[in-house]
C-alpha cells in the first residue's frame, strides 16, 4: 500500500520481517529488498513473504543452497535471491 | 497525548535465549509476564549461536565443576568475578538437563548420553589435557534452544509484544524501574508497560563495528536504555574480535581454515605471520593474528583499490579438499565475497563477535549501581541477564560455549529471584508521569522535519570510526582522537531528520532510534579503553603490552555524563578457595 508521500509500508513490513537472528540472512534479504522488491512480480512479493514465515536455520540453508523446497514459487523466488546475491548487489 | 497501557507482574526486553528462558520460570510460577520484543522472538540472535553449551557432565573426558571454573576464571584473565563464576559453573549440569526436558535434541554418544565436543580453553585437572565439554545440537545449539523455549512460553501462556521497540526505562523519583515505554513498531503507535520487576535481556552490541558477526538487531538497546536511566556500563573496553570475518561483511571464516592449511597474505603476497609469530605462524591465538592484520593494514600493506584487508590464501591445499573439508566456507565465501576459494583467496578482516562488558549485576541477576552504601547496590525493580549484562563471568575474555550458559543460567537465577520480590511486592507503584513524557521525548525527537544529516550515513561513519579507532588496534592517540570523534558524531546526530514520517512498520524511524543507543555505547566502549592503560584479554593496548594486576585488577563503571568510576573485581567464590592470580598462557 502506498501513501501520497510514496511510502510503500508493505516493503517496509517485508523489510522488517528481514531482520534476522543470522547476519547472513540479514544481508541476503535486506539487499534484495533494497535492490529489487520494486521488479518483483505480486506472486513473487507474496512467495517472500512466505519464504520469510521460515524459521531462519531452514532459511539459511535454502538460501545458500544446502537444501530445496517443493513450493516452485518459493523456490522461483529463492533463485532470485541467489542470483541478486552472486552478482554483487548483496 | 493519552498513551495506551498494559500492566504485568514482568516486563521482560527481549527474546533470545536468556529473556525467554527467565520468562518460562516465572511463567510456571504464576507470575504474569510480558515478554517484548522488536523481532519475532524466534528471529533472535541466540539462533546463530552454533557452538554449544559447557557444563561438566564429565560424558566424554573426566570432569568436574571446578575444573570448568578454573578455565573461566583463567580465560577472563582473571577480572571475572569468581563468584558468579562458581554459581555458574555449579549450575550448568543442571540447566543442560533442564534444556533437555524442554524438547532440546542434544547429540547423542552411542550409550545414550549427550555427546560433548572438545572447545578452546578447556581443560581437564587445572590446565591438564584437552576437556570435552561442550553440549551441542549439531550445528544448530541456539536455533534448538531457542525454539524449544519459545514453544514451552507459548504453552505457560507468557504474554509476547512482538515487533514493539523499547524506547526507555521508566524510573520514578524514588530510582524504582516502574517498567518501560515501547513502541509498536506495526503502528507506529507507543505502549507503556508497567511492571513491578524489569528484565533487560537485549544482547549485545556488535553492530558498533563495521566487520562484525552479529546480526543487524544487535544494536545494544538495553545496554543504552540502562545508561540514560543512571545505571553506568561496566568493562565496555573488553570486545571480542575474530581474526578472520569475511572483509566489508563480517561473517566468520573459522579456525578450521587455517588449521586445514590456509594462510594470510598482504598485499606484496607475503606470507606475513611468519613475521609476527615465527612459530605457530597463521595460527598463533586470535588476538595476536587479529593484531597483526590490523598493523598490516594501517602500514599500507592492506590489500585491495582501498588497502583495507589481507587476504586469506586456500586454493594452494587443493580443490578436493576444500570441497570436502570446508564446504560451508566455500558456500559463504561464493556467497558473500563472491569468489571462490578454490582459485581466489578470501578477503579477510578481524570481525568484532562478542560485547564481555554492559549492564552491572549481581549473580541474581539484580541491575546494581555504586550508591553510598557501597559499590554493588541493587537498583530496585530492574535486572539484566545474558549478553546485555556484567555479572561478570567472561570478564575480560570469554570462552566458547559459555555465552550459551550464561543466558540460560543467569535467565535462571534472574527469574528466581524475581519471584521472590514478587511475593514481597504484590502491588504496583505509582506511575510516574514525568518519566514517561522524559520518555516520550525520543520518540518525538524524530517527529522533527525539515533538511539534516541522515541517519544511515551516520551509522556508517560511527561503525568505520569504531573499527579504526577501538578495533584490536588500541593506544592512547589512536583512541583519543576515536573518542571525540564518537562525541562528535553524537552532536552531529541532533541535527538528524527523518524523510519518512510515516507511522506503520517505519524502519527508518527504528534505525535512528537503534543509532541513538549505538552512539551512547560507542562512547562508553572508547572512554573506557583509553582509560584502561593496560593489556588484558580482548582489550590489547600496543602501548602498554602487559597486565597490570597492581593498577588494573578492577572493573570499569561508565557514567552516561562521561564519568568513569571502578569497583574491586570479586575474587573470593562462594564456597572454595579463590584461584590466585597467574599469567594466562596457554
Amino acid at each position: 500500500m502506498v501513501d501520497n508521500k510514496g511510502i510503500d509500508s508493505r516493503r517496509n513490513r517485508l523489510l522488517w520481517s528481514c531482520r534476522r537472528g543470522m547476519l547472513e540472512l540479514d544481508l541476503l534479504l535486506n539487499d534484495f529488498i533494497l535492490n529489487k522488491y520494486e521488479g518483483l512480480e505480486l506472486h513473487d512479493r507474496q512467495a517472500l513473504g512466505a519464504l520469510l514465515d521460515y524459521p531462519d536455520a531452514v532459511l539459511f540453508d535454502l538460501l545458500m543452497g544446502k537444501s530445496i523446497t517443493a513450493d516452485q514459487e518459493i523456490a522461483s523466488v529463492i533463485k532470485k535471491i541467489r542470483t541478486s546475491a552472486a552478482s554483487g548487489t548483496a | 497525548m493519552t498513551i495506551q497501557s498494559r500492566k504485568f507482574d514482568t516486563l521482560i526486553i527481549g527474546a533470545g535465549g536468556g529473556g525467554l528462558r527467565a520468562a518460562l520460570q516465572l511463567a510456571r510460577a504464576d507470575a504474569k509476564v510480558a515478554v517484548v520484543s522488536k523481532v519475532f522472538p524466534t528471529r533472535s540472535h541466540t539462533v546463530a549461536a552454533q557452538g554449544g553449551v559447557n557444563a561438566a557432565l564429565a560424558n566424554v573426558s573426566p570432569d568436574n565443576w571446578h575444573f570448568h571454573m578454573f578455565d573461566t576464571v583463567k580465560g577472563s584473565d582473571y577480572l571475572g568475578d569468581q563468584d558468579a563464576i562458581e554459581y555458574m559453573c555449579r549450575a550448568a549440569p543442571k540447566v543442560v538437563y533442564e534444556l533437555e526436558h524442554f524438547g532440546v535434541p542434544f547429540s547423542r554418544r552411542d550409550d545414550g548420553n549427550i555427546y560433548q565436543r572438545a572447545f578452546g580453553g578447556q581443560s581437564q585437572d587445572y590446565g591438564g589435557d584437552q576437556a570435552s565439554r561442550t553440549c551441542a545440537a549439531a550445528d544448530r545449539t541456539g536455533h534448538a534452544i531457542l525454539h524449544s523455549l519459545y514453544q514451552q512460553n507459548i504453552r505457560a501462556r507468557t504474554h509476547f509484544f512482538d515487533e514493539y521497540f523499547a524506547l526507555d526505562l521508566i524510573k520514578d523519583e524514588d530510582g524504582y524501574i516502574l517498567g518501560a515505554l515501547t513502541l509498536d513498531i506495526e503502528s507506529g503507535e507507543p505502549l507503556l508497560i508497567e511492571a513491578k520487576t524489569t528484565l533487560i535481556a537485549t544482547g549485545g552490541a556488535g553492530q558498533l563495528f563495521r566487520t562484525c558477526t552479529n546480526a543487524l538487531i544487535n544494536t545494544g538497546d538495553g545496554m543504552a536504555m540502562a545508561l540514560r536511566a543512571g545505571v553506568p556500563l561496566q568493562d565496555m573496553e573488553f570486545f571480542q574480535f575474530h581474526p578472520t570475518g569475511i572483509a566489508g561483511k563480517g561473517m566468520l571464516i573459522t579456525e578450521g581454515v587455517r588449521g586445514e592449511g590456509g594462510y594470510l597474505v598482504n598485499a606484496d603476497g607475503e606470507r606475513f605471520m611468519e613475521r609476527y609469530a615465527p612459530r605457530a605462524k597463521d595460527l598463533a591465538s586470535r588476538d595476536i593474528v587479529s593484531r597483526a592484520i590490523s598493523v598490516e593494514i594501517r602500514e599500507g600493506r592492506g590489500c585491495g583499490p582501498n588497502k583495507d584487508f589481507v587476504y586469506l590464501k586456500v586454493d594452494h591445499i587443493g580443490a578436493d579438499v576444500i570441497k570436502k573439508r570446508l564446504p560451508g566456507i566455500r558456500d559463504l565465501a561464493m556467497t558473500f565475497a563472491h569468489v571462490d576459494p578454490v582459485d581466489s583467496p578470501i578477503p579477510v578482516y578481524p570481525t568484532a563477535h562478542y560485547t564481555m562488558g554492559g549492564i552491572p549485576t549481581n549473580r541474581s541477576g539484580q541491575v546494581v549501581v555504586p550508591e553510598m552504601e557501597g559499590p554493588e547496590e541493587p537498583v530496585p525493580g530492574l535486572y539484566a541477564a545474558g549478553e546485555c549484562a556484567c555479572v561478570s563471568v567472561h570478564g575480560a575474555n570469554r570462552l566458547g560455549g559459555n555465552s550459551l550458559l550464561d543466558i540460560l543460567v543467569f535467565g535462571r537465577a534472574a527469574a528466581n529471584h524475581i519471584i521472590g520480590h514478587l511475593q514481597e511486592h504484590r502491588y504496583h507503584r505509582q506511575m510516574d508521569k514525568t518519566a514517561i513524557e522524559k520518555a516520550l521525548a525520543r520518540l518525538k525527537r524524530w517527529e522533527k522535519t525539515g533538511s539534516g544529516e541522515s541517519v544511515p550515513e551516520l551509522r556508517t561513519e560511527l561503525r568505520k570510526v569504531m573499527e579504526e579507532h577501538c578495533g584490536v588496534f588500541r593506544e592512547q592517540a589512536v583512541l583519543s582522537t576515536g573518542l571525540e570523534k564518537v562525541k562528535l558524531l553524537k552532536e552531529r546526530l541532533q541535527g538528524a531528520r527523518l524523510k519518512d514520517q510515516s507511522k506503520i512498520f517505519n524502519t527508518a524511524r527504528i534505525e535512528a532510534l537503534e543509532l541513538e543507543n549505538l552512539i551512547d555505547i560507542g562512547i562508553a566502549t572508547v572512554a573506557s579503553a583509553l582509560a584502561r592503560t593496560e593489556s588484558r584479554g580482548a582489550h590489547s593496548r600496543v602501548d602498554y603490552t602487559e597486565r597490570d594486576d597492581a593498577s588494573w585488577l578492577k572493573h570499569s563503571l561508565y557514567f552516561h555524563d562521561g564519568r568513569l568510576d571502578y569497583k574491586p573485581v570479586r575474587l573470593k567464590p562462594v564456597t572454595v578457595d579463590p584461584f590466585p592470580l597467574k599469567p594466562r598462557v596457554y
